[in-house]
């Protein structure tokens, strides 16, 4: 027998005729941790999706344990020992732990009731298995997130699971829950669980895994032993020798006279811990940052949405207050946020409602709105920002994901900000529309107004900036000039923090 | 290719017409020809019957529009019934030592004071509204009950009766007008003002609209407000068409009230609003409670037939399930 739990080979798969996954391959043995590593869009989630049977492959094979299997749906994962542990956890908080690792396959007694009991002796059992000291009837809710997990991975030990998938698991834990984590995935590869390790952390990339997988553009790069690769070497096979990335970077002129957006020792939550930054008049400021560093948090309090506990903003040199989104906007900003489904439009209503929802006070006179100016400036936007919908009576829900996020652009530019901030504007975004957006975001700058963009593809972030800065742990921790950065694994290094 | 064919030529297309849309209105006309047809000998279609209908349905209506402001937020008001009972004796008492002025502030501001707490309630200490307005609805049935000892307070001011009760203008009784004053306020600011756009949005994606700049708080402690006077408003026709307070108005109303609205195609999920669907719910529920009296059915039958209507018309009118 070998010692391989699972082997992935020549797996392909494409969404409209886009190839994501183009014969990769992935290998895991038993008790092994294995970290699988990429950029976004390099494929490592369709690859896990496709082992946990939410998509199906177009070809390719999958053995687990020397048997090869069709997995289809995610029972078929289930069964052959296959868990994920997911970044937005899927606990049911209002249940107690036992309630959880039980859920809808509760244990019965002889006369159909549920046998508590039993329940509650095997959930403590699997908490002991794993040295995690918490009663199998707390209810979720009072844990902390750290437990969260813990519940999770006991869930996926009392179902039998063989192959353990984590996904960016320290995204959301303290550092104490992390190194707990640790231990407790050490724990776990002694007992034969082997693990695959999602991770944008390199630190924790060495720490914990025995072996890399690289994966980039879809295609399979390396499978290396953990010791054998220094962080260099790593990120260079992330990245790739290719900086040919689809955008290239224009260098842009503008003159560092004109501060127009500062923060000073900027506390918000505990997310955002004195953040200084300032952007110049004309100016395109990159932020990047691991997830959790604390961008998205930044640019919700510079808008009002989460309270600044403390520090300044300036705008124009002026000290404004901002308690809520109405100030931001008088201030003359405006945020295209991370989300658009979420936050950045109301799906079910037409392109051109979404569109006059920032500026009902312009298109409207003593509260009356201007059915004439509206329909005008919808069609002027969605002419200028090419977005492709039938008409401006379209339900947003409609349209492409694209399209959609021009949408949210058009709804910030009508109100004529000089400040904008745009939080992952290209995420999940054709390649096409996301050109676009990239253009559209140098003409603003060229009109003089101060952008900040926060971004999580590093490519993007030095196609579009003339300054970057990286976060950490809501920290400034450098400040770039795009001169100095000469590659994507410069930046790599910076956010790292090495 | 297409696409762009169509981006330039048709760009000031409306979406398709469906039926379902206007379910409503479908399920009025049929029912009202189908009355006219079998009810004819029996005077359905006589200008007395027609006019009782509106009569009986105008303190419906008049809340359901308010109501329609609330649902479209996606929060909703069960304390409509009571406080329109509060109301009418708020303003029946404030009539006999104020006079007819006095009487209406008392009867609309009772409706506004209690709307303001529920709206408190609801965006300050973040209650839900559906708990907020149940408990309210106890609390000010309660205190409609003591106020008097639970004694109706007769109202002799004939102003007043004449203006909220049995005075027409013209042909036209007063309790159609103020109806269709109501709602034709309450279409407009829906359709017509910021206001209306904000209620809509908020309801539609609280958080987005939040990120558009909207005081979303403000919409909907707004929205509370306006349904705590329309149901003060309904309660002085109460009082003025019965010529009495009385602790016994609106009971029940607030479920009339929510059938209505969503009978009118109004989203219980919010962010899709009709004021003029609404009218028509109010009036459709009328419209069969009064045939079925006509036809001779005892109360009992009349609620399983109306009932059983509701839930087909929204069945009828629920859009295909979006991908």
């Amino acid at each position: 027998m070998t010692k391989l739990a699972l082997r992935m080979s020549e797996i392909s798969k494409s969404f409209n005729g886009i190839n994501v996954l183009d014969h990769v391959e992935f290998e895991l043995e038993k008790g092994e941790v294995h970290a699988l590593m990429g950029g976004n869009g390099a494929g490592k989630s369709t690859l896990m999706k496709i082992l946990t049977g939410v998509y199906q492959k177009d070809s390719g094979k999958i053995v687990i344990n020397d048997k090869e299997v069709e997995i289809e749906k995610p029972q078929d994962a289930q069964e052959n020992g296959v868990a994920m542990i997911f970044q937005e956890f899927s606990v049911i908080p209002s249940l107690t732990v036992k309630q959880n690792i039980f859920l809808n396959r509760e244990l019965k007694k002889s006369n159909g009731f549920l046998d508590e009991k039993a329940m509650y002796v095997q959930t403590e059992d699997l908490l002991k298995q794993l040295n995690v000291n918490i009663s199998p009837d707390m209810l979720i809710e009072n844990l902390s997130v750290g437990f969260w997990q813990m519940t999770e991975i006991a869930k996926a030990l009392a179902q039998k699971a063989s192959i353990l998938i984590m996904d960016e698991p320290t995204a959301t834990l303290s550092k104490n829950e992390t190194e707990t984590l640790f231990e407790l995935i050490e724990t776990l590869k002694s007992e034969g669980m082997s693990i695959i390790y999602i991770s944008h952390r390199m630190d924790e990339i060495f720490q914990v895994s025995d072996r890399i997988t690289v994966l980039r553009d879809g295609k399979f790069v390396i499978t290396s032993p953990t010791a054998d690769l220094t962080m260099e070497e790593l990120v260079q096979h992330i990245v790739g020798k290719s900086m040919e990335s689809s955008f290239g970077w224009k260098p842009r002129s503008y003159s560092k006279e004109e501060v127009i957006l500062e923060t000073k020792d900027l506390h918000s939550g505990s997310k955002v811990n004195g953040v200084d930054l300032c952007v110049y008049k004309g100016e395109i400021l990159g932020i990047a940052g691991l997830m959790g560093s604390g961008r998205t948090e930044l640019a919700q309090a510079i808008f009002g949405i989460d309270p600044i506990t403390s520090g300044e903003v300036f705008v124009d040199c002026q000290a404004v207050r901002i308690k809520q989104p109405q100030d931001a906007i008088r201030a003359g900003i405006a945020l295209v946020p991370e989300d658009r489904r979420v936050q950045g439009l109301v799906l079910t209503h037409e392109v051109k409602e979404n569109i006059i929802y920032p500026i009902l006070n312009k298109v409207s006179k003593s509260g009356f709105i201007n059915k004439k100016k509206v329909d005008q400036l919808s069609e002027q936007f969605v002419e200028k920002l090419n977005i492709k919908t039938d008409s401006i009576y379209k339900s947003t829900n409609l349209l492409s994901g694209g399209n959609q996020q021009k949408i949210v652009l058009a709804k910030w530019l009508a109100n004529e900000p000089n400040i904008l901030i745009l939080d992952e504007p290209t995420n999940g975004v054709d390649i096409g529309s996301k050109s676009e957006i990239i253009e559209i975001i140098r003409e603003l700058a060229d009109q003089g107004k101060a952008v900040i963009v926060i971004s999580s593809e590093l490519a993007e972030l030095l196609a579009v900036s003339d300054r970057i800065i990286t976060l950490k742990n809501g920290k400034v921790t450098s400040e770039l000039s795009r001169e100095e950065i000469k590659s994507e694994e410069d930046l790599e290094h910076a956010i790292q923090n090495h | 290719m297409q696409s762009k064919i169509i981006n330039t030529t048709t760009a000031t297309k409306r979406p398709a017409f469906d039926w379902r849309n206007y379910i409503v209105y479908i399920a009025f006309i049929g029912v009202f020809i189908t009355f006219s047809i079998t009810l004819y000998d029996y005077g359905f279609l006589s200008t007395n019957n027609l006019l009782n209908i509106v009569r009986q349905t105008a303190m419906i209506s008049i809340m359901a529009v308010a109501v329609t402001f609330v649902i479209s937020t996606a929060e909703i008001d069960l304390s409509v019934g009571s406080i329109a009972a509060l109301s009418s004796l708020t303003a029946a008492l404030a009539i006999q030592s104020f006079g007819v002025i006095g009487g209406i502030l008392a009867g609309i501001g009772t409706g506004a004071f209690i709307g303001l707490i529920n709206g408190l309630l609801v965006t300050k200490v973040l209650i839900p509204s559906f708990l907020v307005t149940l408990g309210m609805m106890i609390i000010v049935k309660g205190i409609a009950m003591w106020i008097t000892g639970t004694a109706p307070v007769p109202i002799l001011n004939d102003a007043f009766i004449f203006l909220f009760g049995s005075g027409s203008l013209g042909p036209i009784p007063m309790l159609f007008v103020w109806t269709i004053l109501i709602a034709v306020i309450g279409h407009i600011v829906l359709r017509k003002t910021t206001f209306g756009r904000q209620t809509l949005a908020t309801g539609g994606n609280e958080s987005a609209a939040r990120f558009s700049g909207i005081n979303t708080a403000r919409v909907k402690l707004i929205a509370l407000i306006s349904s705590g006077m329309m149901a003060g408003f309904a309660g002085m026709l109460y009082a003025g068409r019965l010529e009495a307070g009385r602790f016994t108005f609106g009971e029940g109303a607030e479920l009339s009230v929510i059938a209505a609205v969503i009978l009118g195609g109004t989203s219980l999920f919010g962010g899709v609003g009709t004021v003029v669907g609404t009218i028509f719910g109010s009036i459709l529920i009328g419209t069969i409670n009064n045939g079925l009296i006509i036809m001779g059915l005892d109360v009992s039958q009349q609620m399983m037939v109306s009932g059983l209507i509701i839930i087909l018309a929204v069945a009828f009118g629920r859009k295909a399930k979006k991908r």
